[in-house]
């Protein structure tokens, strides 16, 4: 896999744990949200049991429609949204419990990259004392802030002297993008949560912005979590993908394996709505029917029973499992298809 | 279409058209001589990033722009001068003769009123007929566009139809007056993965079925790849290369076009970067002179910087203005296939 590739013999001295630690482990992470005026007891269930491991230096895609909770995991990770219940675990450390780390030392080592480049910078700050501002929360004095705020526009390719002065509004759309990855590397983070970073440029420019990110990760050592509901983009940027349906961790994997067989038939439809840019190869019936259900009431056992073409009564029963997911190379999917003693009249097929 | 129908006037016909917003700061040229005509019965894509001019061009069609912008050129529906119309004309002609489909049907449609009545006052606003005879037709509107329990759900506000369904609903309305020419900006950018192939192939069969001539604008060369019979790809508020959309994506004939198939992220090696089009798109308020990608591109000459290049004709049916069409390479997509 490329991510053993790029691993760097240069040692972080915050590396604590060593390579062989894993950066974030995630355990039957869960947070729902209350629903007002939609009757006693009705919540939103966002994030419903997700487990994961990110490794040092690789890329882990997040892929799902909207409604899966892919954004609510991303503000569970930096505990923007904290979680009801689960276990957060940075570089061996149990986040937010005493003898771990503590939540705003997190927030020094992850950093995260919105959607909306816009809205996520002040309209009323330069954007080159937006991107000072970390370095000076964090105990810099204004000069040297305002001197790691060149640095790292250069390193994102906007020339200080140019750039730096100007206001948010002053600015296209991929250069506020490279402002805010900017804004993220500047109080030198570990890893970066890029939550849809890409997805509201148009494509011209989406491609330099790839190409930035995938050169900043080399060169300052940093490991993604790349959430996006583009599986084009996804497959191209990421070491291993993990696919989310209402809430729940449907199938995780190394990339080139989740593109090539796909487990669970969630994923597989997901792969099938891909356009295929060749007008001589149209899609000519629809992987699936139907949208997503809500997440505020969701089907008993497995949760995508209600759209899937191989549903029996074991799914509707029970939930099923995504297995042992700990090492680099596991790909399993919550789908009894793939347990042979489920029950299910297709197990093991998939 | 047959044959004859092929040699017949085009369904729409728009020669230069021009659209400049006008204001104390500054003059934006938006749309800066489009021209591009469309057969009855034809998908033709616009496709182009943003500011491109493709929604305002789309606007310009429907008579929807505000007052203050300057539209010049020339739009002919059926021989029928669309600039022209003012009053009663114009309102039958929103509605009647053209409709469209919006991105986002959320702020679209309106969320004080019922699924039902948005479609049954169209209906009769146009058609005429009473309430029950418009209310049958407009509960087959929802059935041709695939919504279930279509009875059930003429009775919906907006707010209580997913996504998808809200985009259906959105459809039947577009074509409860039967319009020859529909137009849609961006249908399905706001769907999922999963919804979005089923309303573009909807969207396809009932073209279809009832023969409309459709403008399709997408930023999406999957989507035009899916839909389009034509594409015209435009940059900067003009057309600059036009032709049948198996054609254009597999051999562009503009370096626009082959920048942005390279710059679509779609199978690329994971280990290798993106050819990415270097640079961002002019500033509307202050285009260069010459070709507006010349500033963009790797094939430029001062001759490009001179004036606008005219169209050339490198193929039948293909259009594209530049003055290196014999120099653009393959998309990467041909090396891929």
């Amino acid at each position: 896999m490329s991510a053993a590739v790029e691993m760097q013999p240069y040692v972080d001295p915050r590396d604590r744990g060593g390579a062989a630690q894993p950066m974030l482990i995630a355990r039957e992470l869960q947070r729902h949200f209350r629903v007002k005026g939609a009757g006693t007891g009705a919540v939103v269930r966002a994030v419903d049991g997700v487990s994961f491991t990110l490794f040092k230096g690789e890329t882990l895609g997040v892929v799902g429609e909207s409604g899966c909770g892919k954004s609510t995991l991303a503000r569970l990770l930096l505990h923007l949204v904290v979680p009801d219940s689960g276990e957060l675990v940075f570089d061996g450390d149990a986040v937010g419990e005493r003898g771990g780390v503590n939540v705003a030392d997190l927030r020094r080592q992850v950093q995260m990259v919105f959607q909306d480049s816009y809205s996520s910078l002040n309209p009323r700050m330069p954007v080159q004392d937006s991107i000072a501002f970390g370095p000076m929360v964090n105990g810099r004095s204004k000069t040297e802030a305002r001197r790691i705020a060149h640095e790292i526009l250069v390193k994102v390719g906007l020339r200080p002297d140019l750039f730096g002065p100007r206001y948010p509004h002053e600015l296209s759309g991929g250069q506020k993008q490279r402002v805010n990855i900017a804004r993220a590397l500047a109080v030198g983070p570990r890893m970066v949560i890029l939550d849809e970073a890409v997805s509201a440029l148009d494509k011209s420019v989406e491609a330099q912005v790839l190409n930035l990110l995938r050169q900043l990760k080399r060169t300052l050592n940093l490991t993604y979590l790349f959430i996006s509901h583009d599986l084009n983009v996804v497959r191209y940027i990421s070491d291993r993908v993990l696919v989310m349906y209402l809430g729940q961790v449907v199938e995780l994997g190394p990339a080139a394996e989740v593109f090539a067989r796909a487990r669970h038939p969630y994923t597989r439809a997901l792969l099938g709505s891909r356009l295929s840019m060749d007008a001589g190869r149209r899609i000519e019936a629809p992987p699936l029917v139907g949208d997503p259900p809500s997440p505020i009431d969701p089907p008993s056992g497995c949760r995508f029973r209600t759209r899937c073409p191989h549903a029996e009564s074991v799914c509707e029963a029970r939930m099923p499992t995504l297995g042992h997911w700990e090492d680099r190379s596991s790909h399993v999917a919550a789908c009894h298809m793939t347990r042979p003693d489920s029950g299910h009249s297709l197990a093991g097929s998939a | 279409m047959d044959g004859h129908t092929e040699a017949a006037a085009p369904l729409l016909d728009v020669r230069d058209l021009t659209v400049k917003f006008v204001s104390r700061e500054a003059t934006v040229t938006a749309v800066n001589g489009a021209t591009f005509s469309l057969r009855a019965g034809e998908v033709l894509c616009l496709l182009g990033e943003s500011g491109s001019g493709k929604s305002v061009t789309l606007r310009a069609l429907m008579r929807l722009l505000p007052k203050q912008a300057q539209v010049a050129g020339r739009v002919e529906l059926g021989g029928q001068d669309v600039l022209a119309l003012q009053g009663k004309a114009l309102r039958a002609f929103r509605g009647g003769e053209v409709a469209m489909v919006f991105q986002e049907p959320m702020t679209a449609l309106d969320p004080v009123y019922t699924i039902g009545q948005h479609l049954v006052e169209m209906i009769r606003r146009h058609k005429g007929g009473t309430k029950a005879e418009a209310r049958a037709r407009a509960i087959e509107l929802l059935e041709l566009v695939k919504i279930p329990s279509a009875a059930r759900r003429f009775d919906a506000y907006p707010h209580e139809l997913s996504g998808g369904l809200r985009q259906r609903a959105m459809i039947a309305i577009a074509l409860s007056c039967g319009p020859r020419l529909l137009l849609a900006d961006e249908p399905t950018t706001a769907l999922d993965a999963t919804v979005q192939i089923q309303v573009l192939i909807l969207l396809r069969r009932l073209q279809q079925e009832l023969g409309m001539g459709t403008i399709f604008v997408t930023h999406d060369l999957g989507v035009a790849a899916e839909i389009a019979d034509r594409v015209a790809v435009m940059y900067a508020g003009r057309v600059i290369e036009e032709g049948p959309v198996a054609d254009v994506l597999r051999a562009p004939k503009h370096p626009y076009t082959a920048g942005l198939l390279a710059s679509t992220v779609h199978e690329q090696a994971p280990d290798q970067d993106i050819a990415a089009i270097p640079g961002s798109p002019p500033d509307l308020r202050r285009l260069p002179g010459g070709c507006s990608f010349a500033p963009r591109c790797g094939l430029a000459t001062e001759a490009c910087r001179q004036a606008f290049p005219d169209p050339v004709y490198p193929a039948p049916g293909r259009m594209a203005r530049c003055l290196r069409v014999a120099d653009v390479l393959p998309s990467p997509l041909t090396e891929l296939a």
